[in-house]
């Protein structure tokens, strides 16, 4: 259901009139949003936040995940809370927009009720709000913003660039980005961005003599408070992306740097010092527990839309920690008030950026056709109808990613497969056509060869364990922070608290076990070794769109999880 | 300052983009040439376990070193055939800084023997083949420490 802005004004004002019932009897009682964007002017230094906005220029369907398990110590904290465990804990009402926005539950009718969710026209709209009542207001971009659509795939994400740039982004990190290469970054940020925005990263140095890659901060000004901004870019682009694409350039999480950069920063009159953080929130966590002298670490890569920031206590004070979401779903405000040359109070809003409630800023829709119309006819090609509901976010695996599996498998004549688990990838509501941007949203990626290997049952069981350590080791320095390859064909059992090499369990292809020693043809896409990129292979949006043409209309099934071992009672799934 | 080192991590020396150490050492003259070198000790740097290779060194006890040595090692390797590691120590009279890798073939990396009045620091790259502790031992007023950090060794992709 499309409505437009007065239409949906009208929804809720009926809704906090009475209650707005569904079919299923449940209420949307809006809950106030109509006031949600009146947010109150605090203190004299304010921070707007976006990350992982994955290049969704469109407002889009995102669904939050249904699964986002905690082990060890992160059992049951934020950001391992979902569904009503989530609201409960932040004190959000059920049933309101908010809710809709920060949580899965009832999703399709909530999506029907309060529409789409981001699209940079309309958070243009609403920085412009929020910096009407904080003139001189920062706005930080965390990164992950260059990448996920197949319009900034082709564009070498110049798209995201002038969206960012009209929109007053003033410093940024980065992960994805560097899926574009070395030199593209370099040349962005001594082009395009030079002198308008700046890029800090502190944690990437070059291999050869460690050398500083960009500026491991800045200093900026605002109601005369220096307010210094460290970047953190992603510590493992990499390992957990293609090494070729940055072979001079080393990352890490670099703690004892960041200590010293934090000190400097200080030294240099910084009153108020904050990171902006490409690590994760489990990571971001353990990092602010550790170092001292930071008031905030605003966080993303993880794609935590967390109401309230996480206080955490270390032996310089206290740190705040927050993780603003993905798809450009939510704006993050946080606003200090600064006295005697210290943080003495703050507040903070994660504010869901509801499509149908701000109207679209004219120059960055304008900016936006004109970087769409060269696409136009290829992206917006229909290639079936889902009768389902197709999303990605989750643990083990989502609607979209088991159509993905479900391609290979036919396509390749495997009986395996196996697709990364990223966390970006929009939604698509029960009836969608699925056009050639659609898949791109699942797919748009530098290095899209799909593949096929002959691969042993121990060499399975090697991967899976592999990743699964890089999601439930409880350690997070130790952490990824993708979601667990989806895999399709492959029945097995996951215990996420078991040791590394004993999570996986029970591996069985059409319910016989998984000899170690046979061979099995597996299917999958976006390889990270040279070897595969120069072997080429197609990419995996043209295999998808050719299952499409071919399947007209996708019956939606079960996506094929594992059965989970040791986490009963978890607030982290639903 | 000598300098012992096995095969292991000389090849990943060679083959790594690391060449840069030793040629800094050889331009200003710190390494020796093979007849100076220390004594070679080959019952520790062939020991498959950590305490074969402690025992041929004469290290069997060492002291808990977290507090005094301070190593760094990145926590996932970004390419398992040379990952940098530094080891420092704030100790009097760091004498000798050993490094180990645990789960290496050969788990003795390398040997570093610090003449009196030199800063206990040194940086190196080892590899390594899978995920494993980097141990490292300092000898300090003729008393041994020991510290040790997990590195991991992963497959990598997957990510984001």
């Amino acid at each position: 259901m499309d409505m437009n802005r007065r239409e949906f004004l009208q929804l809720l004002a009926i809704a906090s009139a009475g209650g707005f019932l569904l079919k299923n009897g449940e209420s949307y009682a809006a809950g106030g949003a109509t006031h949600l964007y009146d947010l109150p002017k605090f203190g004299n230094v304010s921070l707007l936040h976006i990350t992982d906005t994955h290049a969704q220029l469109n407002p889009i369907f995102f669904r939050e995940p249904e699964i986002n398990l905690g082990v060890g110590a992160m059992s049951g904290k934020p950001p391992h809370l979902v569904g009503n465990a989530l609201l409960k804990h932040f004190g959000v009402k059920p049933g309101t927009a908010e809710a809709y926005a920060y949580s899965s539950l009832n999703y399709v009718e909530a999506a029907q009720t309060f529409g789409k969710v981001g699209g940079f026209a309309h958070l243009a709209t609403l920085v412009k709000q929020i910096r009407a009542s904080r003139p001189g207001a920062l706005l930080l971009d965390g990164g992950d913003t260059w990448q996920g659509t197949g319009q900034a795939m082709w564009a070498n994400g110049q798209d995201m660039i002038d969206a960012c740039l009209e929109l007053g982004v003033d410093v940024m990190t980065m992960h994805w980005e560097c899926t574009y290469g070395a030199e593209r970054i370099k040349q962005a940020e001594e082009g395009a961005l030079q002198g308008k925005m700046d890029v800090v990263a502190q944690n990437v140095k070059t291999t050869d003599f460690g050398d500083p890659v960009f500026k491991p901060y800045v200093i900026k000004e605002m109601n005369g408070v220096l307010v210094a901004i460290i970047g953190q870019a992603f510590p493992y682009s990499t390992i957990a992306n293609p090494r070729y694409f940055v072979p001079e350039w080393s990352y890490g999480i670099q703690e004892e740097n960041l200590q010293l950069v934090i000190d400097e920063a200080r030294k240099k009159g910084a009153q108020v010092v904050v990171l902006l953080s490409h690590n994760g929130m489990d990571v971001d966590l353990k990092v602010a527990s550790r170092v001292n002298g930071l008031d905030a670490i605003l966080g993303g890569h993880t794609h935590d839309g967390i109401p309230a920031p996480i206080a955490v206590k270390n032996s310089g004070g206290t740190t705040l920690v927050t993780n603003a979401g993905s798809n450009g779903k939510f704006l993050g405000v946080l606003d200090f008030e600064v006295k005697a040359g210290k943080v003495a109070d703050f507040r903070y809003k994660l504010l869901p950026v509801f499509s149908n409630l701000l109207a679209a800023d004219k120059s960055m829709s304008a900016l936006m056709q004109k970087h769409r119309a060269p696409y136009e006819s290829k992206l917006s090609e229909k290639l079936a109808t889902t009768d389902g509901l197709l999303y990605r976010r989750g643990n083990f695996n989502g609607s979209f990613d088991q159509l993905i599996l479900d391609a290979l498998m036919k396509e390749k004549d495997a009986p395996i497969a196996f697709s990364p688990g990223f966390r970006w990838g929009t939604s698509l509501l029960p009836g969608s056509a699925i056009t050639m941007e659609d898949v791109l949203n699942q797919t748009a990626i530098t290095y899209p060869y799909t593949t096929l290997t002959e691969m042993s049952g121990a060499q399975i069981k090697t991967i899976l364990e592999d990743v699964c350590d890089n999601l439930f080791n409880p350690d997070p320095y130790y952490q990824q922070g993708g979601d667990m390859v989806r895999v399709g064909g492959l029945e097995y059992t996951c215990e996420p608290n078991a040791k590394m090499g004993g999570r996986i369990q029970d591996m069985r292809l059409d319910g016989k076990l998984l000899d170690a020693g046979k061979t099995y043809k597996v299917a999958g896409w976006a390889p990270v070794s040279e070897a595969a990129r120069d072997k080429g292979g197609e990419p995996i949006w043209d295999l998808v769109a050719r299952h499409l043409r071919a399947e007209k209309v996708v019956k939606v099934t079960t996506p094929n999880v594992p059965k989970l071992k040791g986490v009963a009672g978890n607030p982290g799934m639903v | 300052m000598n300098m012992e080192t096995n095969l292991e991590r000389r090849k990943a020396l060679k083959t790594g983009a690391s060449f840069g150490l030793l040629a800094v050492l050889g331009a200003f003259g710190l390494l020796k040439s093979g007849a100076a070198m220390a004594e070679w000790n080959k019952a520790a740097f062939s020991s498959k376990t950590m305490e074969d290779a402690l025992s041929a060194m004469g290290m069997s006890s060492p002291e808990d070193g977290a507090a005094s040595i301070q190593l760094t090692v990145p926590e996932i390797a970004e390419n398992g055939a040379v990952v940098p590691v530094t080891v420092a120590s704030t100790l009097p009279n760091v004498e000798q800084i050993s490094i180990f890798v645990d789960k290496n073939p050969n788990v003795m990396a390398a040997n570093f023997v610090l003449p009196a009045g030199t800063e206990g620091m040194v940086t190196t790259r080892v590899k390594m083949g899978k995920t494993a502790n980097i141990v490292a031992v300092v000898k300090a007023d003729g008393k041994y420490y020991r510290t040790a950090k997990e590195v991991k060794v992963t497959a990598g992709g997957c990510g984001g």
